[in-house]
């Protein structure tokens, strides 16, 4: 089973290999009868004859093919170990027009990158895999592979590869043939001249695909390791013939790329308008007011109550009308160890300078939906400062504070909706203002409402309701 | 700029705003909180204006979508939090020594190990110091309000091409966590490829990206070509903020959410009659040395706030070379200090100041 196959230097390749340091620039820096020669010489000569080359780039894995691209006449990058379908997609995505050859050993792909191939595979993304199978790590000294056979010795696996120690060997083609997304898998060899012709037509067939913007193609390369496997270079095509194909038998596993239509992917855009369009539009502003002057100092908000009582809500709305008013304001939510256990509160700010802390430890209003929460915040409220609470879920509570009670959860049930009593206490909330003489606080929380929740427009008219029944109960019950 | 492009937005989602702003072309990210309404906001956003939205598998992969649509020549980014950004490392590594531009964005949270998802100051380390293999660094930015979440961001696109360095958005998740008004700026137009690009064109056919050098010498090139950029950085590009700092005899010194609680204490203090002034470092890579060490004179002294075991403190330190006495008090595992914490902590160093003197 001679080499019969001789080559020409390939167009793809560059005439002398000058990235290559040291004295030898004609050669390439692999062993004789290391398929990834083999494998070079196929793709630089497919990239030309399939006119891909500019727009080609060629990912150098960590592996022995590290330094492909001393000799691809097309882009190279290195990449990390078992990242190139990762970086592969990058520049795909980044730029739709460039090709990408994810090249790849056994360790790099089926090992480390094993999450990175098959996710890349499994989004269908427009790129070929040629993977080198060799059934060693080359690069390394000739440690297991994930495709070792089994009882093969290797320098981590002196005594031979065994099932119950390492499992069987991967069977990657097989195994992304089974996935949906991926277009074409072959497994071929790079041994007989026969075998390599075989292979010489499943890449391209591969690159075909991805030029034709169909998808994700996967050839797997049976590939000789002579030194680590110790062998001379026929011996090694042998071993391949003996031992590794009726464990990876070759064929097509996969070829489904007429079925799927080209990829296509927008073009980006940057005109100024629709840019800030498209960001003014999704914080949902619609009105904006003159600003206000009726604050005259800082007011520190807290709410507090369960989860799942619109707290976070409660004090974005109260946020979203100083913004509308052109007032400082800030909001933050707790989210973190806190909200263990189902509770849920946050501070608002009003300011007209700028806004120091934004935690509010000092509260001037504190909004309380259970009576954890109140007996947690009460003791925080300062001198002069102002308690509301929902009279449904709370006991009246002993404090000199100024207090206003309203039944945010009573009216809520009345609305028809308990998920409104936050738009009710915030009613009383702006009620309490009024010592503020906002002049137009219903417009500006109507606003906020509607900015709040214009994810869910049905909710809309239903919070404006309770908002305003708030308002009243506390103004009655209060006078 | 009318006020209607004044948004209320969470820091995380002002990170957003200011990408596009910037011109970023692709988001890759995974899930992660207090980090993940970055991701929300760029799967909503991006796709909107034809722009890259992935999730990607892992942060190992986010960063190397990164590092792919960077070669492009494209502004891109990732944003992560404490462990993912300990994933991430190996990847920025590269990047930084392919010296190709990139922003990433981390929300601290705290740590080690799992930790919880309360804000921290703990992988100040792990980003300012370089963090990966290798003698590395990246640019570092760390805003306090929502408002810098959108400006910096759009700095950190600037300076990482200025530079083709990666670019560290550096905050905690209080301040990614919180809402504020953001004014928005000008949309910057799109960035013209690089001519070392793979822009998989006939004229960019020939670049190549490596950081692979077998020859030590040649090896230690790229490193001493590394180090003298990290050296013109540090020249250009500090950057902090003060308050009453002129005639302070106790500087107070922290980043992100820490320096909106000390800005506060100080106003205290001086109340209580204590000459304290505030230094926020915005750049920590490279960091404000100059201003410190302009401020090591005697009678001063220093108090480093911090939400973690006292990272930054050593750059402090090192920045004035200990001539005077820095101070540090820190909260960790999700806590962030009170204002009245850190007046006392105050007093009590001034106080021993007035005894020293
Ligand atoms: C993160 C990381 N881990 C380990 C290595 C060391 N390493 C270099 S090449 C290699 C194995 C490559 O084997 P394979 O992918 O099969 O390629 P081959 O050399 O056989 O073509 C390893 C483990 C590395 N460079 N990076
Ligand atoms: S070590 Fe093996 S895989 Fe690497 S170049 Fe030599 S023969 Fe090829
Ligand atoms: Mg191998």
């Amino acid at each position: 089973m001679g080499r019969k196959l001789k080559f020409g230097k390939p167009t793809g390749f560059f005439d002398v290999f000058d990235r290559r340091p040291g004295p030898i620039k004609k050669n390439m820096h692999y062993c004789p009868g290391c398929g990834h020669g083999i494998l070079h010489k196929l793709i630089a000569e497919a990239i030309v004859d399939l006119d891909m080359r500019d727009h080609m780039v060629v990912i150098s894995p960590v592996g022995c093919a590290v330094f492909a691209y001393y000799y691809f006449d097309a882009g190279g990058i290195s990449v990390p170990h078992g990242r190139a379908p990762a970086v592969a997609t990058g520049i795909i995505r980044a730029n739709p027009d460039s090709f990408v050859i994810s090249y790849q050993g056994d360790g790099d792909l089926g090992a480390i990158g094993l999450n990175n191939f098959l996710q890349a595979a499994n989004r269908g993304e427009n790129m070929t895999v040629c993977f080198v199978n060799n059934a060693i790590y080359g690069m390394t000294s000739g440690q297991m592979a994930p495709t070792t056979l089994i009882g093969q010795k290797t320098a981590t696996s002196p005594y031979g590869r065994s099932v119950e120690n390492e499992g069987y060997p991967l069977k990657v083609s097989e195994m992304v043939a089974a996935l949906e997304s991926p277009i074409y898998v072959e497994r071929v060899a790079l041994t007989t001249p026969a075998n390599i012709m075989a292979a010489r037509k499943a890449l391209r067939k591969g690159l075909t695909n991805m030029k034709e913007r169909r998808g994700f193609s996967l050839v797997e390369f049976l590939s000789g390791c002579p030194i680590n496997q110790k062998m001379t270079a026929q011996q090694v095509d042998e071993w391949i013939e003996k031992e590794m194909i009726p464990y990876f038998p070759l064929g097509c596993f996969k070829d489904i790329a007429a079925e799927r239509k080209p990829i296509s992917r927008p073009k980006p855009t940057f005109d100024k308008k629709k840019v800030l369009n498209a960001l003014v539009s999704s914080a949902g502003i619609t009105k904006w007011g003159a600003k206000s002057t009726v604050l005259r100092k800082e007011l520190r908000v807290k709410c507090a109550g369960y989860g799942g009582q619109g707290i976070l809500s409660l004090g974005m709305m109260i946020a979203a009308m100083g913004q509308s008013r052109d007032i400082n304001v800030s909001w933050l939510p707790s989210y973190g160890p806190e909200m263990r256990g189902g509770t849920a509160n946050c501070s608002v700010v009003l300011s007209n300078n700028v806004i120091g802390s934004p935690v509010v430890q000092n509260t001037n209003i504190l909004i309380a939906m259970n009576q954890p929460s109140m007996n947690k915040f009460l003791p925080d409220l300062v001198d002069g400062g102002i308690l509301l609470y929902d009279s449904t879920n709370i006991a009246p509570p002993k404090t000199d504070r100024r207090v206003y009670a309203v039944a945010a959860s009573d009216i809520a049930i009345k609305l028809g909706n308990i998920r409104c009593a936050n738009s009710a206490i915030m009613g009383a909330f702006a009620a309490c203002l009024k010592g503020f003489e906002l002049e137009d606080y219903e417009d500006a929380f109507e606003e906020a409402i509607r900015q709040t929740f214009r994810k869910k427009k049905e909710l809309v008219e239903l919070n404006i309701k309770a908002f305003h029944e708030g308002r009243k109960s506390v103004e009655t019950r209060n006078v | 700029m009318n006020s209607n492009h004044r948004l209320l937005l969470k820091g995380n989602e002002a990170a957003v705003h200011g990408a596009i702003l910037a011109g970023c072309e692709c988001f890759f990210g995974y899930p992660i909180t207090p980090a993940s309404e970055i991701a929300h906001a760029a799967s909503e956003l991006f796709p909107k204006l034809g722009r890259v939205f992935l999730q990607a598998e892992s942060e190992l992969a986010a960063i190397n979508m990164v590092f792919g649509a960077a070669a492009s020549g494209k502004r891109a980014m990732t944003a992560s939090s404490g462990l993912g950004i300990s994933l991430k490392q190996e990847g920025v590594s590269y990047i930084a020594t392919c010296e190709l531009p990139a922003v990433i964005v981390d929300i601290m949270r705290a740590g080690p190990g799992l930790g919880n998802i309360g804000p921290e100051q703990s992988d100040y380390n792990q980003v300012v110091k370089g963090g990966g293999h290798g003698s590395y660094k990246c640019i570092v930015l760390a805003p306090n309000s929502a408002q810098e979440m959108c400006d910096l961001t759009i700095l950190a696109f600037d300076l990482a091409d200025t530079y083709r360095i990666p670019v560290y958005v550096l905050t905690d998740g209080v301040i990614g966590q919180m809402m504020e008004s953001v004014t928005l700026s000008e949309p910057k137009p799109r960035k013209s490829i690089p001519e070392w690009a793979l822009a998989g064109t006939r004229e960019t056919r020939r670049n190549v990206i490596t950081s692979i050098y077998l020859a030590y010498d040649d090896q230690e090139k790229v490193n001493l070509r590394l180090q003298e950029k990290y050296a013109e950085i540090a020249r250009n590009e500090q950057r902090f903020e003060a308050h009453m700092i002129d005639d302070a005899d106790l500087v107070l010194v922290g980043y992100g959410i820490i320096s909106r609680l000390l800005i506060s204490a100080a106003d205290i203090l001086r109340r209580k009659g204590i000459k304290a002034g505030v230094l926020r470092p915005i750049t920590l890579f490279p960091f404000p040395k100059d201003v410190l060490r302009s401020l090591a004179k005697e009678n001063t002294s220093f108090l480093c706030v911090e939400m973690s075991n006292g990272q930054m403190v050593d750059d402090i330190r090192l920045s004035i070379e200990c001539s005077r006495p820095v101070h540090l008090y820190t909260r960790m595992g999700g806590n962030v200090p009170s204002v009245e914490e850190i007046v006392n902590e105050s007093v009590k160093v001034a106080c021993n100041l007035t005894i020293e003197s």
